[in-house]
């Protein structure tokens, strides 16, 4: 078999592991959550029989690790559950707003990424005149102040002063694309100026690590321009950093926006799972947790494969 | 009153009065009739437009079922689509809805409601009396989770007698219609037994799409049977639940009406152009509550030293910014039918919570009061000036703050000391019975007085409002003096609006004109 398809393998399995752990930690910490299902749900009316009776309903009155197998073993079939507060399917209402959350995401992930690495780039070639400084001034910026102030600060101007974008971004089914996009490009803008800091600091120190080594003095003195070599030899040799650290960022987009979200109302996953927190209502808690991890894990298996992929010495080793 | 009237004048100069808070204070002031025709006559309504509104307080697992609603946005998409048979005036009248007329015999235990005729379901069928009897039954049927089924226990039984119900209950209750009032009762198919969730009612406007947490959006009934309400061609309810979010997409223009303003933004906001903020005194009031059957609380001198130990005052002007009136230690203000204005009001008094503090013996431990920011909208702070004022008075509060989760389930009502609120019933009857009755299952206070329990029942079944004036005049002065209820404040019900919004009005029993923005206002 080839080495690397091998390690890829590898790579996957170890992926299916950590998300068996992750599952086993969800289950756990929902276990310990303070409070009681059947409590919440029947209110300050729940007499001890009824509170009974919806604790068998609900299957809270099996041992914790039978519960773990059944539920391991929906998951398998691809079935997450019922709501226990409102009754609805999970897979279908979590489906909704995991696309939302998804949508939201890959617009701020279109925008970000790719300027993140040019704004990158332009840094290194002017390194430590003004126009990196002024990059890098601005993005730390931007990355230093906590997101939901942004959202703020960018509601008060854009919105509410100027009225540019709208201050909601609540999207529902009957829109067209384009007006979704425009509901949307407050929580994009915040999102962007918060992971773009982040990646284009990374990509700027990855590529300057790699401009002292010897083939980029050779190619400086081939006369090469100075653009050139940082996009023809620096960068492909600074990728598995780089991708690293958008994968990173990209999971943030995922599973981290939940202050955006409530800021700019939009109806995605956070909201959702914050709901059902309050409410108590742990099948949906355990589903979304799994869904977060899947996201994390699955993006960081690509970078590991892309990394692999990008350093010939691991896809030929001797 | 010449100043008066040139403040006002000053104010609507200002933007900061509207055309109907001038009217009510020129005519407080007298003026009104030295000037002539109105010079601000009410326009007739506008029809049409969509009117967008932000409310916060919803979520995504929120339903339909009107039995199952008990936050804010249900309450609102309820009033959109729902009709109850009776609705509650402005001044705590009782004005017909679905029911055309009622009547009751004299000892209040037989009620007969004459159901309106020619009335159609969105859906197209014909409400009936039946409907009326059916919805009833499963808001107080044995195994309902309906929000409602406190207020159905009285009920013994119903019939249909033609186009009428009647209503049987086991002991007398002149309140009756106000409890039927009551916004999760609103008539539904069959009662809703077919399909719960189905939203289909008698209201102005019928539900084209319900996302819960996200967006309700309604239709003109085309065929409403009262052409007086309902002018817009359609309503949306977006759920805001962050304040900030929702103040701005108000400055914006996004919505033109939100809920539950902070007292702290209100002044805020209404100086914001082309905004207008509301504020109407309701019942709704925030309490701490001490259990009268634990001890040191059940010590009444102790209760007493703590009441003389809050100011009251001081809560008012600081937690609600002035939104609101100060409390006596009752849940009653002058926003109750057959209030009782003769109680004394119980102020700041150190020196008389010093002398009762001393006649309780209590050892001079802290005594913990236990709070979190879900208790009320600035609890924590009010915790803290509580024990500020009663330091003073030489009596140590020791303040322990609680997460919010979990609050109302194990510490509201199980721990003996605690801050809480309540939001309010629409008659005095069934206020003291949902909390301070001693079976009651919400008696937060575990108040325990025969002589309380025996007068309340008595003041239900007098129909006599003289006698049943006195009566509840007694039942203030015995829990403001004996229970454990300390009520420094009754909270305003504080809304915002887009200038443009015509027609609104002060309405005391619920948010958002009680739930009517919609059905009586208009777009400019």
């Amino acid at each position: 078999m080839h080495p690397v398809i091998k390690l890829v393998a590898q790579r996957l399995a170890l992926g299916l592991l950590l998300l068996l752990a992750a599952s086993v930690l969800i289950f756990v910490g929902t276990q310990i959550l303070p409070g009681d299902v059947a409590q919440s749900i029947l209110g300050q009316s729940a007499t001890p029989q009824s509170l009974a009776n919806l604790r068998a309903e609900l299957g809270l009155d099996q041992p914790a690790l039978t519960r773990y197998f059944s539920w391991l073993g929906g998951i398998m079939q691809g079935d997450l559950g019922k709501a226990l507060t409102n009754g609805q399917d999970i897979a279908t209402a979590m489906g909704k707003r995991l696309g939302n959350t998804m949508f939201l995401a890959s617009v701020a992930a279109v925008i970000a990424v790719p300027s993140a690495i040019i704004l990158g780039l332009i840094a290194v070639r002017y390194q430590g005149r003004w126009p990196d400084r002024l990059i890098s001034t601005i993005t730390l910026a931007t990355v230093s102040v906590p997101e939901f102030l942004l959202g703020y600060i960018a509601v008060y101007f854009l919105s509410v002063q100027l009225q540019w974008f709208p201050s909601l971004a609540t999207v529902y089914d009957g829109m067209t694309f384009g007006e979704k996009l425009y509901a949307i490009s407050m929580p994009v803008l915040v999102l962007v100026l918060v992971v773009l800091g982040h990646m284009m600091r990374m990509t700027r120190a990855a590529i300057l690590n790699v401009m002292q080594s010897a083939y980029v003095e050779t190619a400086e003195l081939k006369g090469l321009r100075k653009f050139t070599i940082i996009a023809r030899h620096a960068f492909p040799n600074a990728i598995a950093p780089v991708v690293n650290v958008v994968m990173i960022n990209l999971a943030y987009l995922v599973v981290g926006v939940v202050v955006v979200e409530v800021v700019f109302v939009y109806p995605g996953m956070g909201q959702y799972l914050v709901d059902h927190v309050s409410k108590r209502d742990v099948p949906v808690v355990q589903a979304c947790g799994l869904v977060f991890a899947a996201v994390y894990i699955g993006l960081n298996l690509v970078a590991d494969v892309v990394s692999i992929l990008a350093n010939p010495r691991l896809r030929h080793p001797k | 009153m010449k100043d008066d009237l040139a403040k006002l004048i000053d104010r609507i100069d200002a933007g900061r009065l509207s055309r109907r808070g001038f009217m009510g204070g020129a005519a407080a002031i007298g003026a009104l009739a030295t000037m002539g025709a109105p010079a601000f006559a009410a326009g007739e309504p506008k029809k049409g437009g969509i009117l967008k509104m932000g409310i916060s307080g919803g979520e995504t697992t929120d339903t339909l079922d009107p039995g199952l609603s008990d936050s804010p946005v249900p309450f609102n998409v309820i009033k959109q689509w729902g009709d109850t048979i009776v609705n509650i005036t402005a001044d705590g009248g009782i004005n017909p809805n679905l029911a055309e007329s009622m009547s009751s015999n004299a000892e209040g235990t037989e009620w007969t409601f004459n159901i309106r005729e020619g009335v159609k379901f969105h859906n197209g069928a014909d409400m009936t009396a039946n409907d009326v009897m059916q919805t009833y039954l499963r808001h107080s049927n044995e195994d309902s989770k309906s929000g409602a089924l406190g207020i159905m226990k009285g009920i013994s039984g119903m019939k249909v007698e033609g186009n009428a119900v009647v209503i049987t209950l086991e002991t007398g209750n002149a309140d009756l219609p106000y409890l039927l009032s009551d916004y999760h009762l609103v008539i539904q198919p069959n009662g809703g037994f077919d399909d719960p969730n189905a939203a289909i009612g008698t209201g102005p406007y019928k539900v084209t799409s319900a996302e819960p947490g996200v967006r309700f959006a309604f239709e003109k009934n085309a065929e409403d049977w009262n052409t007086a309400r309902g002018h817009y061609d359609g309503v949306e309810i977006l759920v805001i639940n962050d304040a900030t979010a929702k103040t701005s997409a108000l400055q914006s223009g996004l919505v033109h009406m939100i809920n539950r303003v902070e007292p702290k933004v209100a002044k805020l906001l209404d100086r914001a152009p082309n905004v207008t903020v509301e504020n109407v005194s309701g019942r709704g009031h925030y309490v701490f509550i001490m259990h009268t059957n634990t001890a040191p609380f059940d010590n009444k001198d102790l209760r007493l030293a703590l009441k003389y130990a809050i100011n009251r005052q001081e809560m008012v002007d600081k937690i609600l910014d002035g939104y609101g009136g100060v409390g006596n230690d009752t849940p009653i203000n002058a926003a109750y039918p057959l209030f009782d204005e003769t109680l004394e009001q119980r102020t700041y008094d150190p020196v008389k919570a010093a002398e009762h503090y001393k006649a309780s013996g209590h050892d001079g431990s802290p005594i913990e009061l236990i709070v979190a920011d879900t208790a009320f909208p600035g609890a924590v702070d009010a915790a803290a000036l509580f024990q500020q004022s009663a330091k003073a008075a030489g009596i140590p509060l020791e303040i322990k703050r609680v997460p919010d989760d979990g609050y109302w389930s194990d510490v509201w009502n199980v721990k003996p000391f605690c801050a809480s609120y309540w939001g309010g019933r629409p008659v005095q009857d069934q206020m003291y019975s949902t909390a301070y009755l001693s079976t009651a299952d919400w008696n937060d206070t575990k108040y325990n007085n025969p002589e309380f329990d025996a007068l309340l029942l008595e003041a239900r079944a007098e129909t006599d409002t003289v006698k049943r004036k006195e009566l509840y005049s007694k039942l203030a002065h015995i829990l403001n003096e004996d229970g454990g209820v300390i009520c420094p404040m009754f909270n305003d019900f504080v809304e915002a609006h887009v200038d443009d919004i015509m027609g609104w009005e002060k309405l005391p029993n619920g948010e958002m004109m009680d739930g009517f923005a919609s059905s009586m206002t208009w777009l400019a």
